[in-house]
């Protein structure tokens, strides 16, 4: 059966709902891996053949990683999420094996020897996401965890403060060193705040648009309301502008507005949010000098002053757009490129080494990738009848978003460049095992979104019933999953804050 | 909620079109501004670090790009530059590339038309670009010998095959090493040119095709015996006035003959003893007699004034125009501002080997990509009929009899008839001379013909160096 077709079936409000039964598609899940697996392996050998004789051992653990790791989620999806979307593991896998591909391309000819440790860490993420669809067969459970999540964030972003823990990498104390290997406690901070996000605004998110004084058009929220939602927002930027780390801040201040925006669809939120970060912005410019330094190499890229600054200057930018431009509309081809001449090629800069070596061409084929990836993401949003798991789904796929803007405009000087992991194919094990994690977390989503409900199973939970309405359960989840008849049948719920 | 879901959705389809928007700008619409950047190293890198075809001879390389241990990669290395680097040139990053290096710049870097799907090919296999590689028609043994005669002198050789026009050796002496101007360290290029560059005997010319062009002297008169049989004014039999010292009208000088044969013992001569003699006064007086259009036709018939690229580009040699007739006589005895390159006057003699026929002289025997596959192969290339065939045949006889009997004896193979004619052009007020040598052999089926000028010798020492060395080079190759 083909794409189109199936999902033209999803999108159909058709009478005979009843008699439409979700397929698994675990068989069609198995044909794209094979094909991932040619893509991102054939990456590999061309990669080999250029540069050795003969089969290098890493090529081949990398290889027998990538294949077991994602023969076994697709098993474990079999027994524990057979309706799972068959399209997130196989782009997972073709990224993951390019960014495999491009650690040991770098590792080459660079003094780095990054591709095993990327290997055993891919192998580890994998593991967890197999074992967040063994253990989590329902996600809703980790509603439960929600106020977990928040002081597990707040731990998380703590942890490199800690004196003798904590571990300064070029002028960012993000990372904790434990026998001798390091770890970056932010991106696993990303996932617990999402779920504490997606949890606290599942549950309150009514009391927080409904309760409150109303100035104009705009209610504003009980602070009682929104409190937790404000101390997790101010610790996680606080504890990262102290740890000079502005990507991150990014990242997690833009989370936090996508699923304030996702649980309410209010903009005037929204645009009050982006105002305080241009007033935040503006002083940290004026006041911080890390954030001073960022700009101005930014905007000042191409002053002979700002190129030749020592530290924080725009050397590390103007190389990557060289690299980038040097690779134009086709690319070098795989190893032919010099990601040597770019700093972090392998980790922050992977994407300007692979748009010098695959071209405007590949990167973007690589960018639709990530647009399809997230795209079944939000699909799994629509899908899910619960409140908390279309605002994980969707705040997880809308923070993987918000890191590569970071990322790639960031590279190509359309904000400025701050240091963040490309998911999935950055070096970094942190960053794999959290977003190896949140890929867990989406099928799991995407398999309660897609398979077979028996009625009023979810009748425990207040969110569904009023999404639902009257409709049967097959019904209405073909119907949440299509149109924007949502708004209709939950306005009587919401009415309050329409009128 | 859902709607919420959905503007999400088009927010973030938003941003990929930014994305991709904000790459198209960097790696498409502005790539090339990016390119030409200054601090951009790549494009030096890429040029000066990449893995260029090698320039063999025989088989052997004579330049060749080996991995280097810097940023670049690879590296040019040259060896036998004494023999060799005239034709080679350099590849440097400061001061870019002469030479071959220069001339099929394209080929040896893979980035010629004919290598288009070469370079698609790599894009699959992934191979580090490898340019084509150059095989030479040059005769080693021959290239060999012609350094030897030039060793510790300046000037200049050029011997060829006058049926194919293959150039069978190149020499320019002084020579220098091309690996000091092709290293990456730019602090010691720059300090070698400078060296060069200010060296009173220009070693970076190559004399044979370039540099500041020499008088051809006597040779020329090889020129006035074509465009008086041409004419049909003269023949073989015509009697000419030898007067010691021709008055040059319209000045208050004379034309003296030349001193150190046995000019002066007649005081007329058919054509075939005044070459022999290599007396003065007769071409003189045949240069004014026919006039400056027909002598210039007949120089341009042999290449004067053309461009040429062997594929070394060859600086057109001159005859001026608009002349006096004292500045035509003394343009006839290849004086005043007649400027040829050796490979002129090598050229010159290939015709009159070759039935009057000149071939294209060519140094590049094949070029072939580094999938093997032939972009280039050698194949002889007519280049102009200089002459008739019987004025070829004549001038050709006279010639013979100049090495037989003339000046040009020094130049005698044991049995085989070779032609040949020397030249002395005077150039400074010290007394010292451009001595010249050319001719070919064997005469009646020609295997090599050569040019051979020495800069800055008295004429004793000229005659003893260019007739016996062309001896030499015409046993070198005849001995086979």
């Amino acid at each position: 059966m083909t794409t189109r077709a199936q999902s033209s079936q999803e999108q159909s409000t058709a009478p005979d709902a009843e008699q439409h039964v979700p397929k698994p598609r675990r068989f069609f899940e198995l044909l794209l891996l094979v094909l991932s697996w040619i893509v991102a392996i054939g990456a590999m050998c061309l990669v080999d053949l250029g540069n050795t004789a003969s089969w290098d051992h890493r090529i081949v653990a990398a290889a027998a990683v990538l294949i077991v790791g994602s023969l076994i989620i697709h098993v474990i999806l079999h027994l524990k999420a057979r309706y799972a979307d068959p399209f997130i593991l196989p782009i997972v896998v073709v990224l993951n094996g390019i960014g495999l591909t491009m650690i040991y391309r770098i590792d080459l000819t660079t003094p780095n020897s990054s591709v095993g440790s990327q290997t055993a860490w891919s192998a580890v993420a994998m593991i967890a996401c197999a074992a967040a669809l063994w253990f989590l067969t329902d996600h809703r459970v980790l509603v439960r965890v929600t106020y977990i999540s928040l002081a597990a964030s707040i731990f998380l972003l703590l942890l490199p403060l800690v004196p003798g823990l904590g571990t300064e990498i070029n002028g960012a104390r993000i990372w904790i060193s434990i026998g001798g290997r390091t770890f970056q406690p932010g991106e696993v901070a990303k996932i617990t705040l999402a779920i504490f996000f997606a949890g606290y605004l599942s549950t309150n998110r009514d009391l927080i648009l409904l309760a409150g004084k109303k100035i104009g058009r705009v209610r504003l929220p009980r602070f009682k309301d929104f409190a937790p939602m404000f101390v997790a927002w101010l610790v996680s930027i606080g504890v990262l502008v102290v740890q000079h780390d502005l990507g991150s801040a990014i990242l997690f201040f833009g989370l936090f507005l996508a699923m304030l925006y996702l649980a309410t669809n209010r903009f005037t939120w929204v645009g009050v949010g982006l105002v305080l970060v241009a007033i935040g912005g503006f002083f940290a410019y004026k006041t911080i000098s890390h954030v001073t330094v960022r700009i101005d190499s930014w905007l000042h890229a191409f002053d002979p002053a700002v190129y030749n600054q020592q530290a924080g200057g725009s050397g590390q930018i103007i190389q990557g757009l060289f690299g980038l431009a040097s690779g134009g509309l086709f690319g070098r081809g795989l190893g032919n490129g010099r990601p040597d001449l770019v700093s972090f090629a392998n980790s922050d800069m992977i994407v300007t080494a692979i748009g010098e070596e695959l071209g405007l061409l590949g990167l973007g084929a690589i960018l639709m990738l990530f647009l399809m990836l997230v795209s079944r993401g939000f699909r799994a949003a629509l899908g899910t009848p619960d409140a908390f798991g279309k605002l994980l789904a969707a705040g997880l796929s809308a923070a993987m978003v918000l890191q590569l803007f970071v990322v790639i405009g960031g590279v190509t000087r359309l904000i400025p460049l701050t240091g963040l992991t490309t998911p999935f194919m950055s070096a970094g094990g942190s960053s794999l095992l959290a977003n190896w994690f949140i890929v867990g977390l989406l099928l799991a989503i995407s398999h309660s979104a897609r398979s077979p409900r028996v009625v009023n199973e979810d009748a425990g939970d207040a969110e569904d019933i009023a999404d639902t309405g009257q409709l049967g359960a097959t019904a209405a989840i073909s119907k949440l999953g299509s149109s924007s008849h949502e708004e209709t049948a939950s306005s009587p719920h919401t009415a309050g804050g329409h009128s | 909620m859902n709607q919420a879901i959905r503007r999400t959705w088009l927010a973030v389809a938003g941003v990929f079109i930014l994305l991709v928007g904000s790459l198209t700008y960097v790696q498409f619409i502005h790539a090339g501004a990016l390119e030409d950047n200054p601090w951009n190293s790549r494009q030096l890198y890429d040029q000066y670090g990449s893995a260029r075809g090698s320039i063999l001879v025989n088989g052997s390389e004579i330049a060749q790009s080996v991995p280097s241990d810097d940023s670049f990669g690879y590296k040019r290395e040259y060896s036998q530059t004494d023999e060799y680097a005239a034709l080679t040139g350099y590849f440097s990053m400061v001061y870019g590339s002469t030479g071959l290096e220069s001339a099929l710049g394209e080929e040896l870097s893979g980035k010629s038309d004919s290598q288009f799907y070469d370079r698609i090919a790599q894009i699959f296999s992934n191979k580090e670009t490898h340019g084509a590689s150059v095989e030479l028609t040059i005769d080693p043994k021959l290239q060999k010998k012609a350094t030897e005669l030039m060793s510790g002198h300046k000037g200049s050789i050029v011997a060829m095959n006058p049926k194919t026009g293959e150039i069978k050796a190149m020499v320019s002496a002084p020579s220098y090493d091309p690996n000091q101007l092709s290293s990456h360290d730019s602090k010691s290029v720059i300090q070698s040119y400078s060296e060069l560059n200010q060296d009173q005997d220009k070693p970076l010319y190559n004399r044979a095709v370039s540099g500041d062009l020499y008088s051809p002297g006597s040779t020329f008169k090889i020129m006035d015996a074509v465009a008086a049989l041409e004419s049909g004014k003269y023949n073989k039999d015509s009697e000419l006035d030898n007067p010691q010292n021709l008055p040059l009208p319209g000045t208050d000088t004379t034309l003296p003959n030349y001193v150190n044969g046995q000019c002066a013992s007649r005081s007329k001569a058919d054509i075939q003893w005044a070459l022999e003699q290599s007396c003065n006064t007769p071409f003189a007086q045949i240069a004014m007699d026919l006039g400056e259009d027909k002598i210039a036709k007949t120089a341009k018939n042999f290449g004067y004034g053309q461009d040429l690229s062997v594929p070394l580009k060859v600086t057109p040699s001159n005859f001026p125009s608009g002349m006096s007739k004292s500045e035509l006589a003394l343009s006839s005895i290849g004086q005043y501002d007649v400027k040829s390159t050796p490979m002129q006057v090598a050229m010159m003699s290939s015709a009159i080997a070759n039935d009057g026929v000149q071939m294209k002289p060519n140094m590049v025997k094949t070029v072939r990509s580094n999938s093997l596959s032939t972009l280039y192969d050698f194949s002889a290339e007519k280049l102009r009929e200089s002459t008739s065939p019987d004025v070829a045949h004549q001038v050709r006889d006279w010639m013979v009899n100049d090495v037989d009997n003339g000046i040009a004896s020094g130049a005698q193979v044991d049995g085989t008839k070779v032609a040949g004619k020397t030249g002395t052009a005077e150039t400074g007020t010290d007394g010292n001379n451009q001595a010249w040598f050319t001719g070919f052999a064997p005469a009646d089926d020609p295997e090599l013909a050569v040019a051979i000028v020495y800069e800055d010798v008295d004429a004793v020492t000229g005659a003893q160096l260019t007739s016996p060395g062309a001896k030499q080079l015409f046993e070198a190759v005849l001995n086979q």
